[in-house]
C-alpha cells in the first residue's frame, strides 16, 4: 500500500480523523521551512499539504496569498520546493505528503517533468487549484503514469449530477471544500458539512477530507467526527506570519492542540 | 484538443466544443466556479438561438451605444502619411469611430451582451475588473441601467492614476474597491474579482472586460464585440465597394481587436495587425504577451503569458492602463500562431507620438490603447501602394489619459 493508503488506514484502524496541515514551501524563506514542517510532525499532523507558491493564488484569502507573497519574495525557486519535499522524505519516509497549487508552475516546463519531479522527490501526491477535470489531460495522464495521486476537490457547488465527473480520476482522497469561497475565510455550519460528506461517502470509497475555513481543535474535533480527515491551512499559515523563522515551536503547539481534538470516536458515533 | 497548426475549414468556428481556440483557451478555474461556468454556457447557447435576445441587444446597441458609429476617412492623416512616402505610396486610412459609443470606448458592447445574460440567469449583483476604469465605468452604466447592484475591483495604483473614472462610477452608483494585492493594478483587480466571485456564486454575475477568461467568456465576448467588423465590413463596402485590405486593433486582453478581426477571418485578402503594447521597448519592461511570452495557464485559459521560467506572471508595464496585463484573449494566441494575424509590438514612445499626430492632424484625441493603432498605421501606410485601404480600430476616446500624457510630456496642466 501507498503512504496515503497506509496512512488512512492507521487512522480507521485508531477510529479517527486524519490530521491534514498545510503551510507554504518557502514561507518565511527556504531555510526556516524544513523545521515548519517538522514542526508539524511532531505536533501530530498525519499528512502534509506543502504549498507551491505562485504570484496570482486567486483561490485562496489574504492569509495564504500573503504566504506566497512572502515566499516569492524571499527568492523561492520550484527547484528549492522539489529539494524541500526530497528532504522531507529523507527525514520522514512514511508521512504522506502532497504539492498544492496552481496549474502554471506545475506545467511550465511540462506535465511530464512535474510529475517526474514530484515521484523523484516522494511526492504522493497533488492538488491542483485550477484544473478541473474538464482539463485533466493537461496533468493527470502524467501523474498517473509516475505514480502519483491526483487529489481533486469537491465543493458545495459540485452537485450529485456533476460528482461523478470528479470523481473519475481522482485519487488518494476526496478534498471536500467546505465553503464556497476562498481560503481561511468564513467557516461552513457543521451540518452542511455533515450532509455533505455523507453524500460524497456514498458516492465514493476515497477517504474524504474536509477543509476551507478550519482554524479551530473544536471545529477540527467536530468535523472528525464524520470526516476521514481535517485539512487546516490558513490558521498555521497565520501562525508563521506572526512569528516568521521563529515559527516552528509556535506551529507544534497548535498542531498539538489540533490532533490532540481529534481523538477516537467513541462506538456510538463511530460511522 | 486539435493541433493549434491543423487548421479547420473556417477559422470562425472556434472555439471547440470544451472551449479551446486550438491549444488555447479552456476552463481552468476552481471546481467551486465549474457549475457556473457551465451554466453560462448553456444560457449563452440558448440567447444565442433566441431572436428576442438579438432584438433587445440590437435596440439597446442602436438607442443607448449609439450604434452604428461612423466610418471615418482620415484624409488628412492620409496626406500627411502620403507626404513621407515614396511616390504611389501611402495607403488610405479609415478610422472606426468606438469612441464615440456611449461611455467613450467599445468596452460598453460587450457590458450591454454580459448585463443581458445576468438578468437571464437571474442574478442581481454584477462585478468587474477594470484597468483604467473604462470596463468599469461601462460596467457600472449597464447595472445602472439594469437596475443592478455593481461592485468594481480596481488596482490601488490604477485608483490613483484614473480618478476621473473612478469618481464616474460612483456618480453611476456602483462601489470602487481597491485592490492592494500584489502589482496593484489590472491582474491583480482580476484575482481579487474572481476570489469575490467564488465567494458569492449562488447571486453574482462576473462581467469580464476582455476576450479572455475561461470559456464560454472569451466566445460570448468575442461575439458580442463582432458588431465591430459587421458595421465595418457594410460601411467599407458602401465607401470602396470593397473590403479593406488591411485591419489594424490594438490588443491588450484584445476584445475590440478580436470584435474587428472575427467577421472577416475567412477573407484571406484582409490582413490582420494587432498591436501589442511594447512599454519601454522588448528588452525593457512591457507588455507584449505574444512578442515576450510563453503559453501559461492564469485566469481561467491557457494563452500567451509574461512569466518567468518557474511559471510567474511577470509584472507587464504600459503607458496605456487598459494594455497593462500579463496575457492576452486566448484566441488571439491561436490566430498569432497559425499566423492569421499579425502581432507588431508599439511602444509607449510611439504611442504617445501618435496620440498628438491624430489630435492634431484629425482633431480626434485617442484613447492612448488606441493610439498604438494608430502608430503601427503610421509605420505601415507609407510601405503600402495608395490604392490600398487600411481601417484603424479607434477603439477608445482619449479624456481620460490626458492627465498621463501631460505628465509624459512634462507639461503643465
Amino acid at each position: 500500500m501507498d503512504r496515503l493508503s497506509t496512512c488512512f488506514a492507521a487512522c480507521k484502524t485508531q477510529r479517527r480523523a486524519a490530521l491534514i496541515t498545510f503551510v507554504t514551501a518557502g514561507d518565511p524563506d527556504v531555510a526556516a521551512t524544513p523545521a515548519i514542517l517538522d514542526a508539524l510532525v511532531a505536533g501530530g499532523a498525519d499528512v502534509i499539504e506543502l504549498g507551491m507558491p505562485f504570484t496570482d493564488p486567486m483561490a485562496d484569502g489574504p492569509a495564504i496569498e500573503l504566504a506566497n507573497l512572502r515566499s516569492l519574495g524571499s527568492g523561492t525557486r520550484t527547484s528549492d520546493i522539489f529539494a524541500l519535499a526530497a528532504g522531507f522524505r529523507t527525514r520522514h519516509p512514511d508521512t504522506p505528503l502532497i504539492l498544492m497549487g496552481y496549474a502554471n508552475p506545475m506545467l511550465v516546463r511540462g506535465a511530464n517533468w512535474f510529475a517526474s519531479q514530484c515521484k523523484d522527490a516522494g511526492v504522493d501526491g497533488v492538488i491542483c487549484v485550477d484544473i478541473p477535470p474538464e482539463e485533466d489531460a493537461e496533468i493527470g495522464p502524467a501523474l498517473r503514469s509516475a505514480g502519483v495521486h491526483l487529489v481533486r476537490l469537491a465543493t458545495p457547488t459540485t452537485d450529485a449530477a456533476r460528482l461523478p465527473a470528479v470523481l473519475d480520476g481522482a485519487s488518494g482522497f476526496l478534498y471536500h471544500v467546505a465553503v464556497a469561497g476562498i481560503t481561511g475565510k468564513q467557516q461552513a455550519a457543521q451540518a452542511s458539512i455533515e450532509a455533505a460528506v455523507r453524500m460524497l461517502k456514498a458516492a465514493t470509497d476515497l477517504p474524504i477530507a474536509v477543509g476551507f475555513g478550519v482554524r479551530t481543535a473544536e471545529q477540527a474535533a467536530a468535523i472528525g467526527r464524520v470526516a476521514d480527515g481535517v485539512v487546516v491551512g490558513s490558521a498555521i499559515v497565520d501562525i508563521i506570519g506572526s512569528h516568521g523563522t521563529a515559527a516552528a515551536p509556535f506551529v507544534q503547539s497548535f498542531v498539538a492542540d489540533l490532533a490532540g481534538a481529534l481523538i477516537p470516536r467513541t462506538q456510538e458515533t463511530a460511522a | 484538443m486539435t493541433d493549434s497548426l491543423t487548421l479547420p475549414n473556417s477559422l470562425r468556428s472556434q472555439p471547440d466544443a470544451s472551449g479551446h481556440f486550438g491549444a488555447f483557451g479552456g476552463r481552468y478555474v476552481a471546481e467551486t466556479l465549474m457549475p457556473l461556468i457551465l451554466e453560462l454556457e448553456k444560457v449563452y447557447k440558448a440567447a444565442k438561438a433566441d431572436p428576442a435576445f438579438d432584438e433587445e441587444m440590437a435596440e439597446l446597441l442602436r438607442t443607448y451605444v449609439g450604434r452604428p458609429n461612423p466610418l471615418y476617412y482620415a484624409g488628412r492623416l492620409t496626406e500627411a502619411l502620403r507626404a513621407q512616402a515614396p511616390a504611389g505610396k501611402g495607403a488610405k486610412i479609415y478610422l472606426k469611430r468606438e469612441e464615440l459609443n456611449h461611455t467613450g470606448a467599445h468596452k460598453i458592447n460587450n457590458c450591454i451582451g454580459q448585463a443581458l445574460l445576468a438578468r437571464r440567469m437571474g442574478k442581481r449583483k454584477v462585478i468587474a475588473e477594470t484597468g483604467a476604469g473604462q470596463h468599469g465605468v461601462a460596467t457600472a452604466t449597464v447595472a445602472a441601467l439594469f437596475g443592478m447592484e455593481c461592485k468594481i475591483f480596481m488596482g490601488a495604483k490604477d485608483v490613483e492614476r484614473q480618478k476621473p473614472n473612478v469618481f464616474r462610477m460612483k456618480l453611476l452608483g456602483a462601489e470602487v474597491v481597491p485592490v492592494h494585492s500584489g502589482s496593484s493594478t489590472l491582474k491583480d483587480s482580476m484575482n481579487d474579482a474572481l476570489r469575490h466571485w467564488v465567494s458569492n456564486v449562488h447571486d453574482t454575475f462576473y462581467i469580464i472586460g476582455t476576450a479572455a477568461g475561461p470559456h464560454p467568456y472569451p466566445e460570448l465576448v468575442r461575439d458580442f464585440q463582432s458588431i465591430i467588423g459587421k458595421e465595418i465590413r457594410t460601411q467599407i463596402l458602401e465607401a470602396e465597394g470593397r473590403l479593406p485590405d488591411m485591419l489594424i486593433a490594438p490588443v491588450g486582453g484584445g476584445s475590440n481587436a478580436i470584435g474587428m478581426f472575427h467577421p472577416f477571418l475567412d477573407d484571406p485578402e484582409v490582413a490582420m495587425i494587432g498591436v501589442e503594447a511594447a512599454g519601454e521597448g522588448l528588452d525593457g519592461k512591457h507588455a507584449a504577451s505574444l512578442a515576450g511570452g510563453t503559453s501559461g495557464i492564469l485566469h481561467g485559459n491557457r494563452t500567451y503569458l509574461l512569466q518567468d521560467e518557474d511559471g510567474q506572471i511577470t509584472e507587464a508595464h504600459s503607458i496605456s492602463a487598459g494594455l497593462d496585463y500579463p496575457g492576452i484573449g486566448p484566441e488571439h494566441s491561436w490566430l498569432h500562431e497559425i499566423g492569421r494575424v499579425k502581432y507588431v509590438p508599439v511602444t509607449d514612445d510611439e504611442a504617445l507620438a501618435s496620440f498628438q499626430t491624430l489630435a492634431r492632424l484629425e482633431g480626434i484625441i485617442p484613447a492612448l490603447e488606441s493610439a498604438h493603432a494608430v502608430a503601427a498605421a503610421e509605420r505601415i501606410a507609407p510601405t503600402l501602394d495608395a490604392g490600398k485601404v487600411i481601417v484603424i480600430n479607434l477603439s477608445g476616446r482619449g479624456d481620460k489619459d490626458i492627465f498621463t500624457v501631460a505628465d509624459a510630456l512634462g507639461a503643465e496642466m
